[in-house]
């Protein structure tokens, strides 16, 4: 589904990733594990196409095509949708119209009010103007809409779980569940994901197959999600520093 | 020295004055005559293509929910209407000749000698609106009028008098256009208002021009106590040169005065808009709100707020979005308290569409043209409170259907 070769990123002239490889099969679903400044939210960004970040070096393809110099646009066209952990306002348009234009794309049949009933969203919400005034938990839900009616095939999440409160943490959990397929059996999943995380929460409630740590622009080290998470929580990212050197 | 000659004396003297603000308009290059059109018996009589283009800007030939019709074309009043009951819609002629007190109103909020502009109106004037609610009546549908300029190189120099009496309610939407295929004209409109104790008026109005066309209204309003003036403007098209700057005085106690402004500017527009109004008694409130866009034209977005008297409340907003490479805009927020225990602010903020929301829209599937378009719509998109349903969206559709915005 992704493959990405070689991937060196700029941000305003400065190198923020330095080399980066990391495949994700049609199916599964990865975690993203970093410090703050690692490049995670550069490198789901660089994914989605986001002029600000530079490709200088090597390459991504999505579902066998080279995308690296495709519009975001075209890659959302293509089936890559994305969540935003701070999505920018927007005065005057309306969260049910952006819904209703990511549906246009999800090429299955969405009932924007109906689906926002499942994850606490009313249909006063829905009129809206986007991010406006939204809580944390609120953002995260309304992305998630989103990316439902988007219905894309590979989904990056960044920070899919910050600012949203214990009691609307479940549904968060289990609705990236089901955008990722994790509700159906191993064989029938056809979504992919990625899922960048830095405490972890999380992943209590969405199984994921692989984990990477991000490491100065590099994944630093790949392997069991549980198991990487449990290093992290017992030594630190600074183990993860040290281990790489 | 009767008291029309007086006026028509000062407005002699006036004849040359350049405005305050704006371009300086060469006026004898247009005339003032223009051959007499028929009157009409309904709207539907006019020619489909001016039918279809006063559509645009809020004018329903089929007059569909309007308690109220005016269509002026050149300089003659084709058609007045009203269906409902003490709310007259006349022309200022005939009204002249129906009232005798008409002429206390007449250049009582704007000064005959203000300019070239008014002096004109005064000199060579070509008719208007009487537009009248009568003390307790309460109309939402909204009256019309439409303003229709189709005689190359004129000069159609009106005159309105709009009175909401003690206690009404009316709401008026005034359509100003020049046919397509004119190219040359100016269009010179002096309004007064008078909102008196307890009533409430909202005037929309919608401005579609000519890239050659020049436009100088010059409107005065008067809000007695506890009255509501609420002043809609949208002008979307292109036009050569426009400028106004209303001035509204809320005289009495607990008078409130709120003005939107909507202007988009594409090369070769200069427009020089804005509303002043002077608190003048206790407890007046007013709201100064500008939305402007320019795509490589020109804009001077004006704003004044006046505290003549204590206990009074008043914001400015003017918000400045710029497309593409050229263009200016120009914010000119003012504040003048004359008097301590007033309270009034201002924000001005004048820049481009922001990347990360034309991106973040693109990721829904946006192209980058769809994504600034929408972005656009929504800037415009301002809930205008007090206005019927019906006029709310008259002015949405005046944005949604203005071709090429943003791109």
């Amino acid at each position: 589904m992704l493959d990405i070769q070689n991937l060196h990123v700029e941000v305003d002239g400065k190198p923020i990733l330095k080399g980066l490889d990391l495949k994700v099969n049609e199916g599964e679903t990865h975690a993203l594990f970093g410090q703050n400044g690692s490049g995670k939210t550069t490198l789901v960004l660089t994914i989605m196409g986001f002029p600000r970040y530079h490709v200088s070096e090597g390459r991504i393809l999505f579902k066998g095509e080279d995308i690296t110099h495709l519009p975001v646009n075209e890659r959302a066209r293509l089936g890559i949708g994305i969540s935003f952990q701070h999505p920018p306002a927007i005065h005057g348009v309306k969260l049910k119209d952006l819904v209703d234009i990511a549906a246009k794309h999800g090429a299955q049949p969405f009932n924007t009010e109906e689906v926002a009933k499942t994850i606490n969203i009313s249909p006063d919400f829905l009129t809206r103007d986007v991010n406006f005034g939204f809580s944390g938990g609120e953002v995260k839900r309304t992305e998630l809409l989103q990316l439902l009616a988007q219905n894309p095939d590979l989904v990056l999440l960044d920070e899919p779980d910050s600012g949203v409160d214990l009691e609307n943490i479940e549904l968060v959990g289990e609705t990236i569940n089901k955008l990722l397929d994790r509700d159906k059996r191993l064989r029938k999943r056809r979504k992919s994901g990625l899922i960048i995380t830095h405490a972890g929460g999380i992943l209590k409630i969405v199984k994921t197959d692989r984990a990477h740590v991000l490491v100065d622009g590099k994944i630093a080290c790949s392997g069991n999600p549980g198991e990487l998470l449990n290093d992290i929580c017992e030594l630190g990212y600074e183990e993860c520093v040290k281990c790489q050197i | 020295m009767s008291n029309i000659d007086e006026l028509t004396e000062r407005a002699e003297k006036a004849r040359g004055k350049k405005a305050a603000f704006g371009p300086d308009i060469p006026l004898e290059s247009y005339t003032s005559n223009a051959p007499a059109h028929k009157k009409i018996l309904t709207l539907k009589t006019l020619p489909s293509n001016y039918q279809s283009q006063s559509l645009g800007v809020g004018i329903d030939a089929k007059e569909d929910e309007r308690s109220g019709s005016y269509f002026q074309l050149d300089t003659s009043v084709v058609y007045s209407k009203t269906s409902a009951q003490d709310v007259e819609v006349l022309s200022v002629t005939e009204a002249f000749e129906k009232y005798d007190w008409l002429k206390d109103y007449w250049w009582k909020t704007v000064a005959v000698d203000a300019d070239k502009y008014t002096a004109q109106a005064a000199l060579n004037f070509s008719n208007g609106y009487f537009i009248r609610a009568k003390a307790g009546t309460k109309t939402i549908l909204p009256i019309q009028a439409c303003m229709f300029l189709a005689q190359e190189s004129l000069s159609q120099n009106v005159h309105n008098i709009i009175i909401a009496e003690e206690g009404s309610e009316m709401h008026i939407i005034s359509g100003c256009r020049t046919a397509d295929e004119l190219s040359h004209g100016i269009h010179v409109g002096v309004s007064e208002f008078f909102i008196k104790e307890g009533a409430k008026c909202s005037f929309s109005m919608i401005h579609n021009w000519g890239p050659e066309v020049a436009v100088r209204p010059r409107s005065g309003i008067i809000v007695e106590k506890d009255a509501t003036f609420i002043n809609n403007y949208v002008c979307l098209k292109p036009v050569q040169s426009l400028q106004m700057y209303p001035t509204i005085r809320c005289v009495g106690e607990n008078a409130t005065a709120l003005s939107y402004s909507l202007l988009y500017a594409t090369e070769g527009s200069h427009m020089d808009v804005g509303a002043r109004v002077i608190l003048e008694a206790e407890q007046c409130k007013a709201d100064v709100i500008a939305r402007t866009i320019t795509n490589g034209g020109e804009i001077i977005s004006r704003g004044n707020l006046t505290a003549l008297h204590g206990d009074v409340k008043g914001h400015l907003e003017c918000r400045g979005l710029m497309l593409g490479d050229h263009g200016r805009i120009f914010a000119v927020p003012e504040l003048d308290g004359a008097v301590p225990d007033v309270d009034m602010s201002h924000e001005a903020a004048v820049g481009k569409i922001a990347e990360e929301e034309i991106t973040y829209l693109m990721t829904r599937g946006l192209s980058e043209d769809e994504a600034t378009s929408a972005i656009v719509r929504g800037f415009l998109d301002i809930e205008i409170k007090g206005v019927p349903p019906a006029l709310q969206e008259e002015m949405r559709r005046a944005v949604h259907t203005t071709e090429g915005m943003g791109l």
